[in-house]
């Protein structure tokens, strides 16, 4: 495949665009998707790449998100590589069948393009969507611009394929706000990609020559057996994130973690963010270091498997930590991301004070000034040593 | 050679082998199993099975024990043909790329029973049979949901006795018609319908291979009758099968490329003209969920006039 | 059966896919019967209504002549009781009655 886009240095692209032809450039086999807002660019220029013959591949138009994700068990289970993209109530229908890609190892790339859950209905941006995924036994990856996007879903397919792996990914990037923006992105040889992921080699695939059973009956006497296996494939992969992160930097040069930092060597506070809000919060940063606050950031790449001992290292010394939450877990124990945060600290011997912020919610803008008041704020809690169990950002009382 | 397919009618001409494999777990007298046997018997090795959520995918296949001898992979209850349809689709591309299949393309098959076809898996059928994925999609038809304990669903006929119909002193049961999945299939102008009963295994079997041969989506309709939900004795399905068929309650009959032709006409197999309520009552009483309908003669009545206008219709569509 | 009946999470195959074809045959459902089927070889023709309807296939065709009255029959299709649930599809469709369904214990 000739390369369809200058390779080498930045252009001027639509994020959604940038993904497809990435996804295009790793050669793969299925897409089987339904359309949504915002995911709509993404399947609809992988569609116009394989009917300008572009990209052999099968563009499966299904009837809903349930069975696109059903498709691509059955295009995975054959041992093509698939790829779909869904968000919002798109992936809410998919849920049931999330846990099965997982539970029968099929390595599936999903981008989530996420965005806020009905009711009310609402297409702008939240992270409302994915939190609800976040034990249906995904690697799930975080991005926060463009680059990332496409850095990250080549590194997808590479994870996901792993002989070690073999789990489904999903690539999450913000609704509208980072899906329908023209970044500058910079692109990467066709066929250096393609080496990079490889071609996929299913170990088990159905095969008549081969028969073999997909999916039996997990009675009691297994079922314990095979929800072990997946959670330890799953915890596992983390080396491999890790192996194929080192990988892409030495042959595309951009670096990735688990958990970014920005400014945080001295820092006794550290705001906790995840997905595009991160670059608007270290602005905010910026700000109170110049205002003299030994304050810095912490940005969640990846979802799952939880990095669950970085944290507690990384947080465990500061004297307070701000999570800002992009979804509400109702009357529970405040944002999903705040509580698994309290709960990777709480067996520490001292451990900082952690303040939930809840914001950004169905696409609501969260400024810089906003972020740096939960810097305040959080501050506060922390002299007066509680903090409620969570705050909501920006809502009019 | 006549049009079936089967030179002569005798089992001991028939493929011998068994894709579908014993110590499967299906109640005794399981006529849906019975179809099993046969369909993969007809159509051989170089199968996948694409399997729904129901009794032919929890007998068959409790850890580690596998009763097929063909591929096979269940994903949930409505989904069977979306999954087909993946599978299919990866094959082909997989094919046109040299990567794999790349001797005979194996044949895709779904399997859903009445409540995963006609009730949760309609959608994904539709889907399926719209985007013309190249698959034959059987419902095993045993008029309930039997495998959680024989709820109603809309392949339950009228007046049948369900755990969620019960007939009791002010109900009669289901209330509703069975839905016409043939002529749902019809209607997406896919190049083969048929209806089959194991009760008639060459038909069953010639029409499962024709199915097969079809480019593009088939859709059979099996009559697959259950004792255990149909409260009746085990050894009765095959029996049940044929009064179905022969009372014109289960017409047989294909659709090839829009054009209906019957395989069996009811009225050539009736030694006598019988009363017809009589007929469909010879059908009904033999079997425990119809039994409240003993002296609702009102309702056999509407049953009986239900099936002769059904056939009138049918018989309509092949004289065009 | 190369599958283990209770594995350790680590033996499990990926995805709980059990990568044997065909290992039901290890799980014998002859015991749930409570009448078994009897053939008077005398009445058999040999047609295999008996092998073709029966559900569990426990009917496998066991080649041997025999004369009746005249014809020469082959192919007879012998019982698997291994497998027969004992539901008696076979003894209620056969043509020439010549299976009965007898209690079990009783000859």
């Amino acid at each position: 495949m000739k390369n369809r886009i200058e390779v080498g240095k930045p252009v001027g692209i639509e994020v959604s665009i940038a993904q497809s032809e990435v996804v295009a450039q790793c050669d793969v086999d299925v897409i089987a998707a339904y359309p949504i807002t915002p995911q709509t660019h993404i399947v609809e220029h992988l569609a116009e790449i394989v009917a300008d013959g572009d990209l052999d591949a099968a563009f499966i138009p299904v009837e809903s998100e349930h069975s696109a994700m059903s498709a691509c068990v059955g295009s995975s289970a054959v041992g093509a590589r698939t790829f779909t993209a869904t968000c919002s109530q798109g992936l809410a229908l998919m849920h049931e069948i999330l846990y099965i890609a997982s539970g029968l190892r099929l390595p599936i790339v999903m981008s989530c393009v996420n965005r806020a859950l009905s009711a009310p209905i609402n297409i702008w941006g939240d992270q409302s969507d994915i939190m609800a995924e976040r034990d249906t036994g995904w690697v799930q990856i975080f991005t926060e611009n463009g680059q990332e996007v496409v850095d990250q879903t080549i590194c997808a397919f590479r994870i996901a394929e792993d002989r070690r792996v073999m789990l489904p990914v999903i690539v999450n990037l913000d609704g509208f706000s980072m899906s329908h923006v023209i970044e500058p992105i910079r692109f990467y040889d066709t066929k250096q990609v393609r080496g990079f992921v490889g071609v996929y080699q299913p170990p088990l695939r159905l095969d008549p020559a081969q028969p073999m059973m997909f999916g039996p009956v997990g009675i009691p006497e297994i079922y314990t057996e095979a929800k072990k296996a997946n959670d330890v494939a799953l915890i596992e992969s983390r080396q491999v994130i890790e192996e194929v992160w080192a990988a892409f930097a030495r042959e595309f040069g951009n670096a990735y973690r688990a958990l970014e930092t920005y400014r945080t060597d001295d820092a006794e506070y550290l705001l906790l963010t995840v997905g595009g809000m991160s670059e608007t919060a270290s602005v905010a940063i910026d700000a109170l270091r110049e205002q003299g606050v030994k304050v810095g950031q912490v940005k969640l790449r990846l979802w799952r498997p939880f990095p669950h001992d970085d944290l507690a290292a990384l947080l465990g010394k500061a004297r307070g930590v701000f999570v800002f939450d992009r979804c509400l877990s109702t009357a529970g124990p405040g944002g999903p991301v705040a509580s698994e945060v309290k709960t990777s600290l709480y067996n520490l011997r001292e451990r900082p004070l952690v303040v939930g912020f809840i914001g950004g919610l169905g696409g609501r803008d969260v400024t810089v000034q906003q972020f740096a008041d939960m810097v305040h704020k959080g501050i506060g809690y922390v002299a007066a040593g509680a903090a409620p169990v969570y705050e909501m950002v920006g809502v009019r009382e | 050679m006549n049009e079936t397919g089967y030179g002569i009618f005798a089992a001991r001409m028939l493929p011998k082998d068994e894709p579908f494999v014993q110590g499967h777990r299906a109640c005794q007298g399981c006529i849906p199993a019975l179809m099993l046997r046969q369909i993969t018997k007809a159509i051989g090795r170089d199968l996948i099975v694409c399997s729904a959520t129901g009794c032919m995918e929890i007998i068959s296949s409790p850890y580690p024990f596998n009763a097929w001898g063909v591929p096979w992979i269940h994903v949930a209850f409505e989904n069977a043909a979306a999954v087909a349809s993946g599978v299919e689709e990866g094959i082909e591309v997989l094919r046109r790329k040299g990567r794999f299949y790349t001797g005979r393309k194996p044949a895709v098959l779904a399997l859903g029973g009445d409540g995963g076809t006609m009730d949760i898996g309609l959608q994904a059928l539709s889907g399926a049979l719209e985007r013309g994925t190249d698959f034959v999609y059987v419902c095993y038809d045993n008029e309930a949901y039997m495998n959680t304990g024989i709820q109603r669903s809309s392949g339950t006929p009228m007046g049948a006795s369900t755990s969620t119909s019960p007939a009791g002193r002010v109900s009669t049961g289901q209330v509703t018609w069975k839905k016409n999945l043939a002529e749902i299939g019809v209607a997406h102008n896919i190049p083969y319908v048929a209806t089959a009963c194991p009760s008639y295994p060459f038909d069953l079997m010639a029409k499962v291979k024709k199915a097969v041969e079809v480019k593009g989506p088939a859709l059979l309709h099996v009559f697959a009758p259950c004792p255990t939900g149909w409260r009746c004795d085990a050894n009765s399905g095959i029996k049940l099968g044929r009064l179905a068929v022969e009372s014109g309650l289960f017409p047989l009959f294909e659709v090839v490329d829009g054009q209906h032709k019957i395989s069996l006409d009811p009225a050539t197999m009736r030694k006598s003209s019988q009363d017809p309520i009589g007929e469909i009552a010879g059908y009904l009483f033999q079997q425990g969920r119809f039994r409240h309908l003993k002296g609702r003669d009102e309702l056999i009545q509407a049953i009986q006039e239900r099936v002769r206008l059904e056939w009138q219709k049918l018989k309509a569509k092949t004289e065009r | 059966m190369k599958t283990k009946l209770n594995p350790t999470w680590r033996e499990l195959e990926l995805g709980c896919t059990v990568v044997e074809a065909g290992t039901s045959a290890e799980y014998k459902t002859g015991d749930w019967r409570s009448f078994y089927p009897k053939t008077d070889e005398d009445k058999c023709i040999a047609c295999g209504v008996c092998y073709l309807f029966c559900p569990d296939h426990s009917r496998h065709i066991a080649p041997r002549k025999k004369k009746v009255e005249g014809a020469m029959y082959t192919h007879y299709f012998d019982f698997n009781f291994q497998f027969c649930k004992g539901c008696g599809i076979c003894a209620a469709e056969c043509p020439t009655g010549a299976i009965v369904m007898i209690e079990e214990g009783k000859k």
